[in-house]
């Protein structure tokens, strides 16, 4: 199969791969990189379970075509903890408010998370609703993912 | 009771911080050196004969490893009646039904493999509605039974019968008598990891299952005795759990594809991977048990209940997995919720052309009382009594033995029907407001453990090494519901060490002890009582160790004190105090006295006792300890009768909403639940629970369905499958009942699939109180209610 060389960051470091033409970030993430915190729950953008963070914005990686990616930055659940293995308050904040369960839901919950943080530290209930609208967890019922996500905002303030 | 260090407290789940930082590995993501990608293909027709299958081509593509059908594979049957063969050889009953599979080293080519087999079909007569299926005239589903005698309908031949009192004597003595007609549908349990396994073969053909069960030796006594049907007899089967991205009862049975993999992995000596995409988990998993009941309930002038009758048809699907046995739990509710005194319940699985069905959370009981509270409802109404109050009259009460013989022991049920009239404001707004109305529905559920198989049991092996780090061998199964964090909370507690301290492995049938499963809510409880026993076990073995090295240790520090500092005065201590495991605890990782816990000089550490007991002079030793707890609970005897748990969970849910009349939306106000949990081991964790299944349950009553139309899955997509978003507010307010469980570790009782259960009756009952009519078939849809609306005019 035809491959294609993308060069982009990935979780601050700059990285290439040579991948096959067809693949969407979300395989090159998982099979060439070898960061499987990214999951596949759907394959077609339908539940947020493959969310990442490109350019700042939270993205569907499974519909992501890898070339797209060129000279972008990327970053993924793996790339968001201080250099010392210090939690993300986004992180803390689930564990400390019960926000995961079974976790399959979690990185892309927690991505979609920080892309809204970062872009507006002081969200309202409903602004994180719909910012994580398209991430599908059967576990919690939301709740208390909200719940983390505000608590989230308060510590990172 | 109050002074514990860590039960009852929301610890957070620190020990699951893999799950935050995506280094927890799913099935999705375990890779085995050599391991190849699995495909299977599936059925094109609801029911033909296979002609023919060409597998030629797919054998030709580059990078296939093997290709199988039913012809290449020993005819041995699997499943609950053995109603099935792993690939289908001659005939296909439904759409999932599997005929081929492929191993290949990439999952694009297996599936470009698959899409190159070529199948004739000769097409057969099918039926899909199980009132049709059981007319002497319908198409056959199966011909012949498990055993190759032919069969003359497509009833199961399962018991599902069970009686109690006298129906006829209770008629008599009921001033009022109604007869509902309710039904539910399939639904999709949703898990976000969908089903995977990896299975891989040894030289010996011993066989390690990498999987995501809640069951684990469940699968291995039914993967035994496949091979003892394919040759492979007396081979040890080893079943290891990767993290489990969800379960709800997709991982009690051992599945299709499970055998699969297994197949392929014999043939091809690697390891075979297995992961269903989103489109199979929704078209090839088998979902929640659809049911359609009749009942029939009469009460006396005073509104006690005076009979309960009830039959039940089962649209079985084309074979038999758990959602044929879904009628064993709902004997529950159907004899035990609330107090009624002659009972009847028949349910009848008839074999259709359809999806065949498993469990989900809650199991039969969510469909089960969907029926017994909508008859309450308009049984209430027709003896003109409020329903919450008719609810109350009839509650269960602690100390109660119910028509099944159930033990009720501890009972919060009354409290939460109040906090249910409270929290509602019932008496305020119930029935006086245009457009929106209140409505209430119970549950009873087991909640110590259910007897369904022979044992009962959970073993667990707790060691504690030379540092003091305790090593939890967990028989059960952590698919989301927090245990690693409640059983190291009971743990710490226990043991008298921390919560960093402890470490759990779970699912490994290798290094566990026997479990029956983490089903039925009973993982807490089981668990819990397993831990505090292993672990009282393991701090004797300390304690122990404290006396015969306590003294030494102390008076060795005298020493060394003495070494460096010559005016140092040995104090004149009482070492009586020490020399005794029976007046020595450990707390917080430290071992002192009893009478004197902050004693100057007999308050030591833990570890110090445990390396002293290793590694100093004297006979060294270990600590380790193991504990099966097995409740004295009865299986059910013939009659379905028998206290099945050793407890069992009460709660009420009481929802308000608003009902749209042009668009037939309903929306949810308020939710309040209220649940009898024994005692709150963690509470925020406990919150989680029933907000999960409060909001399944609310999808269970006003969205999810998967449509099947003449045997097809029609909407196999999350677009099309309505579960509930972020966006679908539900505000729900929890109530806590906690009477304390005198069997129940610390006082808990399960928690897990009791959320659901009165979800959607609640519901249901609210939007009649909003609007006047009632919807008898879940789930209520605006369609539905726009057209009930119509009708009542
Ligand atoms: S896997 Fe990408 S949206 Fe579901
Ligand atoms: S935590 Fe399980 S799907 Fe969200």
């Amino acid at each position: 199969m035809k491959k294609v060389s993308v060069s982009f960051t990935l979780n601050g470091y700059p990285v290439t791969a040579e991948v096959p033409v067809t693949w969407s970030l979300l395989k090159t993430l998982r099979e060439d990189f070898e960061l499987t915190g990214a999951k596949e729950g759907c394959g077609v953008g339908e539940c947020g379970a493959c969310t990442v963070i490109v350019d700042g914005d939270a993205v569907n990686s499974c519909l992501y075509p890898v070339f797209e990616a060129e000279g972008k930055s990327v970053m993924t659940i793996e790339g968001i903890a201080g250099e010392d293995g210090t939690l993300h308050p986004i992180q803390t904040a689930f564990l400390e408010n019960n926000g995961v369960q079974c976790g399959y839901c979690t990185s892309g919950m927690i991505m979609s998370a920080k892309a809204l943080l970062d872009q507006n530290p002081d969200p309202a209930e409903n602004d994180i609703r719909t910012n994580i609208a398209g991430n599908f967890c059967r576990c919690t019922g939301y709740v208390q993912i909200v719940e983390a996500i505000e608590m989230a905002a308060r510590k990172m303030e | 009771m109050s002074d514990h260090l860590f039960v009852g407290k929301s610890i957070p789940r620190t020990i699951e911080a893999d799950k935050v930082t995506g280094k927890a590995v799913y099935i999705d993501d375990m890779k085995r050196p050599g391991m190849l990608y699995g495909k299977i293909l599936y059925s094109r027709y609801a029911h033909a004969r296979i002609k023919s299958i060409d597998t030629s081509r797919a054998k030709k593509l580059a990078g296939v490893r093997a290709v199988l059908t039913g012809r290449d594979i020993p005819d041995a049957r699997v499943g609950f009646l053995k109603d099935q063969t792993v690939l289908k050889k001659d005939v296909v009953r439904q759409f999932r039904d599997e005929v081929a599979a492929v191993a290949a080293i990439s999952p694009e080519i297996a599936a470009e493999a698959v899409d190159l087999i070529e199948v004739e079909y000769e097409e057969l007569p099918a039926v899909f509605d199980p009132f049709e299926a059981m007319k002497e005239e319908a198409p056959l589903v199966h011909e012949v039974d498990a055993r190759g005698r032919p069969v003359k309908s497509n009833m199961l031949p399962l018991p599902w019968k069970f009686e109690a009192g006298d129906i006829e004597q209770g008629r008599k003595d009921s001033a009022f008598v109604v007869t509902d007609n309710v039904s539910t549908t399939w639904v999709n349990q949703c898990c976000m990891g969908t089903s995977g396994c990896i299975a891989e073969f040894d030289t010996s053909n011993n066989l390690t299952l990498y999987n995501q069960t809640n069951v684990i030796f469940g699968h291995i006594g039914r993967i035994t005795e496949y091979f003892s049907q394919i040759g492979l007899k007396g081979k040890k089967i080893r079943v290891v759990n990767a993290i489990v991205g969800g379960s709800f009862g997709t991982k009690l049975d051992t599945d299709i594809y499970e055998f699969i993999s297994i197949q392929l992995a014999l043939k091809t000596r690697k390891p075979v991977k297995i992961l269903f995409d989103r489109e199979e988990e929704f078209q090839a998993l088998p979902p929640r048990q659809p049911a359609v009941f009749t009942i029939e309930q009469g009460c006396d002038r005073d509104g006690r209940l005076t009979f309960r009758k009830c039959e039940a048809i089962l649209d079985n699907g084309a074979y038999t997995s758990w959602g044929a046995t879904t009628p064993s739990v709902m004997i529950m509710p159907m004899s035990s919720l609330y107090r009624v005194p002659n009972v009847f319940f028949k349910a009848t699985c008839v074999y259709t052309n359809n999806i065949y069905c498993q469990a989900m959370r809650g199991y039969g009981n969510p469909q089960a009382t969907f029926a017994v509270e909508t008859s309450m409802d308009t049984l209430a109404e027709a003896a003109g009594i409020d329903p919450l109050e008719f609810r109350m009259i009839n509650r269960n009460h602690p100390g109660d033995e119910t028509p099944m013989r159930l033990k009720i022991t501890s009972c919060g049920f009354e409290e939460c029907i109040n906090a249910v009239k409270e929290k509602l404001k019932w008496d305020e707004k119930k029935g006086k407001q245009k457009g929106r109305g209140l409505g209430m529905a119970s549950l009873i559920h087991v909640a110590g453990g259910a007897r369904v198989t022979r044992s009962d049991g959970h073993g667990m092996v707790v060691k504690v090494d030379e540092y003091g780090h305790v090593d939890v061998i967990e028989s059960g199964t952590d698919q989301g519901q927090g245990s690693p964090t409640v059983i190291t909370q009971i743990v710490a507690e226990a043991l008298g060490v921390r919560p960093e301290d402890v470490f759990l492995t779970f699912g490994d049938t290798a290094l566990a002890l026997w479990d029956a499963g983490t089903h039925a809510s009973r993982h807490t409880f089981m668990a819990g009582n397993a831990a505090v026993r292993a672990c009282a076990k393991a701090k004797k073995q300390i304690l122990d160790m404290a006396v015969e090295h306590m003294a030494k240790i102390i008076k060795g520090g005298f020493k060394r004190k003495k070494r460096k500092d010559p005016d140092f005065v040995e104090p004149d201590l009482d070492y009586g105090l020490i020399a005794d495991p029976e007046n020595l605890d450990i707390r917080d990782r430290m071992v002192f006295p009893k009478k004197d816990p902050d004693h100057p000089y007999f308050r030591i550490p833990v570890s110090q006792v445990l390396r002293e007991g290793l590694l100093g002079s004297g006979e060294s030793k270990v600590v380790v300890a193991e504990a099966f707890y097995d409740p004295p609970t009865e299986m059910l005897d013939r009659e379905f009768k028998g206290n099945l748990s050793q407890t069992y969970a009460f709660g009420a849910s009481g929802v308000e909403v608003e009902v749209d009349e042009k668009t037939g939306e309903v929306k949810i106000l308020n939710l309040v639940a209220a649940h009898d949990v024994g005692k709150a081991m963690n509470p925020t964790l406990l919150l989680g629970q029933i907000y999960g299944a409060a909001y399944t349950g609310v999808g269970y009553g006003l969205t999810e369905e998967i449509k099947v139309v003449n045997g097809r899955v029609m909407n196999p997509s999350f677009r099309d499958y309505q579960m509930l978003t972020a966006m679908d507010v539900v505000p729900i307010e929890p109530v806590i009942v906690e009477p304390m469980d005198e069997d129940g570790p610390y006082g808990a009782k399960g928690v897990g699939e009791p959320g659901l259960v009165p979800t959607a009756p609640a519901i249901a009952n609210a939007v009649y109180d909003a609007i006047g009519v009632r919807i008898t078939d879940l789930p209520i849809t605006p369609e539905k209610v726009l057209a009930a609306l119509k009708e009542k005019g």
